[in-house]
């Protein structure tokens, strides 16, 4: 079986796992496992666009 | 005027006080050192050695040992996820080896998913080299799946022991 992904969905589906390891292994409490899980994703999914929308003004 | 050994005593006394405030001092820290070393604050048991060992065999499974079913079950399907989306990228699976050291990293990351890897060694996956973009994110999501399920057991180990609830 072979998956085909572009690279924003596969930086995505990335984030999400690792954003719930993250929050599980790093907090205490459910509430702040989920807070800090969704504060990685948001930075992971940020970081793409940021990087993104400086590799477009490098190549301008 | 010849000082008297009343006055001797007198003058030496602070000194004498410094002296044995010290020495209690000194004993009062031998005895917290001793105390310390013979009581961990957190002692090493049995469970505290095969939850992470288990943990890395099985993704989550540290944590469903110690019941912690629900963040058992997240690990296990965030873990499994990224090792068969990498699987399914044609992702390379490394094999030990001695040469480069991003080939010995790449190896050492992916034995981290413990059972997987043995499972994907016998089987023959991930064994074809494909040069494109797409294996490269494979092989990356296979990587970092194992890397996570190494924090995963070493938070199995701290719950083990008790430093977290």
């Amino acid at each position: 079986m072979t998956i085909t992904l572009s690279h924003f969905s596969a930086a995505v589906i990335f984030s999400f796992f690792t954003s719930i390891v993250f929050g599980i292994t790093q907090k205490n409490s459910p509430r702040e496992q989920f807070r800090y899980g969704l504060q990685c994703f948001l930075m992971f999914v940020g970081g793409v666009f940021l990087a993104g929308w400086l590799m477009w003004l490098i190549r301008r | 005027m010849a000082e008297s050994p009343t006055d001797k005593v007198k003058s030496s006394g602070p000194a004498t006080n410094r002296a044995e405030k010290s020495r209690q001092s000194a004993s009062a820290a031998r005895t917290d050192k001793v105390k310390t070393e013979s009581v961990p604050e957190y002692p090493i048991t049995t469970i505290a050695i095969v939850a992470p060992i288990v943990g890395w065999l099985i993704p989550g499974g540290g944590h469903i040992l110690l019941k912690r079913y629900v963040r058992g079950v997240l690990l296990l399907i965030s873990v499994l996820a990224m090792f068969l989306i990498g699987l399914g990228l044609s992702g390379h699976v490394y094999k030990p080896n001695g040469g480069d050291i991003l080939d010995i990293l790449g190896f050492v990351g992916d034995i981290g998913t413990g059972a997987l890897y043995i499972l994907a060694r016998i089987m023959d996956w991930g064994s074809a080299l494909s040069a494109n973009a797409a294996a490269d994110y494979g092989k990356t999501f296979i990587i970092v799946a194992g890397l996570l399920n190494f924090i995963a057991a070493a938070d199995a180990h701290h719950i083990a022991l008790g430093k977290k609830p």
